[in-house]
């Protein structure tokens, strides 16, 4: 089984002093997978990340990355792994150019002048090749973040809130690119805030205070949370919120627009909590499958009692 | 796994180069501070220092000579670490730096003493370091007259009366006009170096892990002795720049002879610069920012200046501060300097001086590479 794992780790376990900042995380991300690595603020994320790829020695934990011991063979996951920071970290007072070129030569390779020039075509960087990086716009420099760390062309990519001030259509093309080294055999873990982003990916691991709270494919996720769902429609939107709030059997209600939707674990609770209201004048309820974001909702409303 | 690459360690040298390049204000600085020095310290600082590191050579030893001995080493002036009565071996004794000072007492002095025929004592002081050298020098008529008067009795007494029945003759060497110039300018030398190079190689890391690049760095195959000869390597040039200003300086501006050997010359300084680089780089493996790594900068330089034999006469420090002395690399430096450019040695005069740094140079490296840290935390 081990065989298709590209990250195969168990047991992670990171400590700042009395923090755990990451506790017990497994990890089994198949080859060619993208992997969407959600949680709150704090909740460990990039910890994990630095653990996979040798920046941070873990305190416990054992396992494989791209069949290499994580613990003691970090120089050859080093030479095999893209790792794209959360915060800038290439060369502000270095060009496009220079700072790739200088990336490329870390990893020996050949030719590098030609591959440079490919990686500026792909990216769509080349017309501001000799640009400092420092002086690019929050989107470019994501472009050349992931230009630099996919430069060697490596076998696993890690990118950590990779769009994170990204507008919409370079979000788009971003995830277009990610999808598209998907399809050649490059295995992506990517963090990320967004659920237009976590709904791409083929699995998801939400974690929480430094603990994997939920693993699994992506579209099996809200069945597997267990929710249930209803679509509020009617004037007066802010009164029927606090009346379905009140109501029990609903675990929160969220405000799409002009409808909310009203979630709950208890099926049959939730749907004489909707019948209540439905009686009132303009409003009309409707049943709909609880999607991601309801799923993540609700996780997070439930973490704290999960893991303590 | 993989072993150490000289391409990686290029492209961090490369890197560098480029940076620098676009941090104009950092060169314009490391190449101006050596020209402002040179101008401010072209002015002498005074004092009056004891406990000199003296040589006798005796050619004849009697009463007169050992009652004239004894009131050398009673003095505070003067500390004799050597007697002799080879001619060539006091002249290498001075040559090496050992002894600051060579006093002479010439074959038939106490025959041609008694005959009342005024025989010379010859001394001989190095006076690359004038200041070292001024006070010492007019104390020792003062001793000799004190000396003789006591021995001077009884029958003898009629040699007593002044003029002194002998006559001192004192021959300033390797800098005959006592020009402090001499003695600061190649002292600047090192003051420049260790003052400029320390501080920006103790950046190095510190400056990596401020704007979050070393986690690039680090995520990347790059090993640390890959890092630390990269990013110290190009600073070798800025030394380099350097020494040219102020040799040039210090031959136009001030006149300073350059008598020793070239090549030695610039394998004291070309050692000299790795080991400041190496100091900075030592610290910026410590310093958790570029503000606390200038300070510790300014730690190192502070006992470099003043310890060192810069400032004050090395030898007539107390021996805690000489300690203190023995371990900064400046020290070494500005003994060889002022040997090679002042007094015409060779690599022989300097061996002294060339291994201890070595050393210092082979310790802090191996100190750096303990401390980098291969991860983040
Ligand atoms: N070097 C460190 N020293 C001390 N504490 C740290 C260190 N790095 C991270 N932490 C702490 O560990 C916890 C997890 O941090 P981490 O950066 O992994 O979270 P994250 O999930 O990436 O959060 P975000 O979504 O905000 O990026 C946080 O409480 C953080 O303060
Ligand atoms: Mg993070």
């Amino acid at each position: 089984m081990s065989g298709d794992l590209v990250i195969d780790v168990r047991g992670l376990t990171k400590r700042f002093g009395a923090l755990t900042a990451v506790d017990d995380l497994a990890l089994n991300v198949p080859k060619g997978a993208i992997y969407g690595f959600l949680g709150p603020n704090g909740s460990g994320k990039t910890t994990t990340i630095r653990m996979v790829c040798g920046l941070l020695k873990p305190d416990a934990g054992e396992g494989r990355v791209l069949g290499h011991n994580v613990l003691t063979e970090s120089a050859a996951i080093k030479a095999r792994v893209g790792y794209m920071t959360q915060r800038f970290s290439l060369y502000e007072d270095m060009s496009i150019r220079e700072n790739l070129e200088f990336i490329a030569r870390l990893y020996e390779l050949g030719d590098i002048d030609g591959r440079v020039e490919r990686s500026l075509e792909q990216l769509g960087l080349a017309s501001r090749a000799a640009q400092l990086a420092g002086k690019l716009s929050g989107g470019w420099k994501q472009r050349l973040a992931l230009a630099a760390c996919m430069i060697h062309e490596p076998e696993l990519l890690l990118l950590d809130e990779p769009t994170a001030g990204v507008d919409p259509k370079a979000r788009r093309d971003f995830w277009d690119q990610i999808r598209k080294f998907s399809e050649d055999g490059v295995t992506t873990l990517v963090s990320t805030h967004y659920m237009d982003e976590a709904v791409q990916c083929d699995y998801i691991a939400y974690i929480a205070f430094g603990k994997k709270l939920l693993d699994s494919p992506t579209r099996e996720i809200a069945a597997r949370v267990g929710l249930h769902a209803w679509r509020v429609a009617g004037p007066d939107l802010g009164a029927l919120a606090h009346a379905l709030e009140a109501a029990p059997g609903v675990d929160f209600v969220a405000r799409f627009g002009v409808e909310l939707h009203v979630v709950g674990a208890d099926e049959a609770a939730l749907a004489r909590a909707v019948e209540s209201v439905r009686a009132r004048p303009g409003v009309t309820i409707e049943r709909i499958p609880a999607g991601l974001e309801e799923a993540f909702i609700s996780l997070m409303a439930r973490a704290p009692e999960a893991v303590r | 796994m993989s072993g150490f690459s000289f391409a990686r360690l290029k492209a961090v040298f490369f890197k560098e180069f480029v940076q620098m390049r676009r941090d104009r204000l950092t060169f314009a600085m490391l190449i101006g501070m050596p020209v402002m020095q040179l101008l401010l310290f072209g002015y002498a600082i005074n004092n009056d220092p004891r406990h000199m590191p003296a040589a006798v050579e005796i050619r004849e030893d009697g009463v007169f000579a050992r009652s004239f001995l004894a009131g050398l080493s009673q003095s505070s002036y003067f500390d004799i670490v050597a007697r002799t009565t080879s001619e060539a071996e006091g002249e290498r004794l001075m040559r090496s730096g050992r002894a600051a000072f060579l006093i002479v007492i010439p074959e038939g002095f106490e025959r041609r003493l008694v005959r009342g025929e005024r025989p010379q004592i010859l001394i001989s002081a190095d006076a690359t370091d004038p200041v070292a050298s001024g006070g010492a020098v007019s104390a020792v008529q003062e001793i000799a007259r004190r000396a003789f008067a006591r021995d001077l009795e009884g029958p003898l007494a009629r040699l007593a009366p002044s003029p002194a029945p002998f006559e001192i003759i004192v021959h300033r060497r390797y800098n005959p006009a006592g020009i402090t110039a001499y003695n600061i300018v190649p002292g600047l030398l090192g003051v420049i170096l260790t003052m400029t190079l320390t501080m920006i190689t103790s950046i190095a890391l510190t400056r990596e892990i401020e704007r979050g690049t070393m986690e690039t760095l680090l995520a990347t195959p790059l090993r640390p002795e890959e890092i630390m000869i990269g990013k110290t390597a190009p600073y070798i040039l800025v030394g380099a720049i350097q020494v040219a200003l102020v040799v040039t300086a210090a031959m136009t501006l001030f006149r300073i002879p350059f008598s020793g050997s070239a090549p030695i010359f610039v394998l004291a300084v070309t050692l000299f610069v790795f080991t400041n680089l190496m100091l900075g780089y030592l610290i910026s493996t410590v310093a958790r920012s570029q503000m606390q790594a200038m300070q510790m900068t300014f730690f190192v330089f502070l006992p470099s200046m003043l310890l060192s034999g810069f400032m004050f006469p090395f030898r007539a420090m107390p021996a805690w501060a000489q300690g203190i002395g023995e371990a900064l690399p400046i020290t070494h430096f500005l003994r060889m300097v002022r040997e090679l450019m002042l007094k015409g040695a060779g690599a022989a005069d300097i061996w002294d001086d060339l291994w201890p740094l070595a050393i210092i140079l082979a310790a802090l490296s191996a100190a750096a590479l303990l401390r980098f840290r291969r991860t983040l935390d």
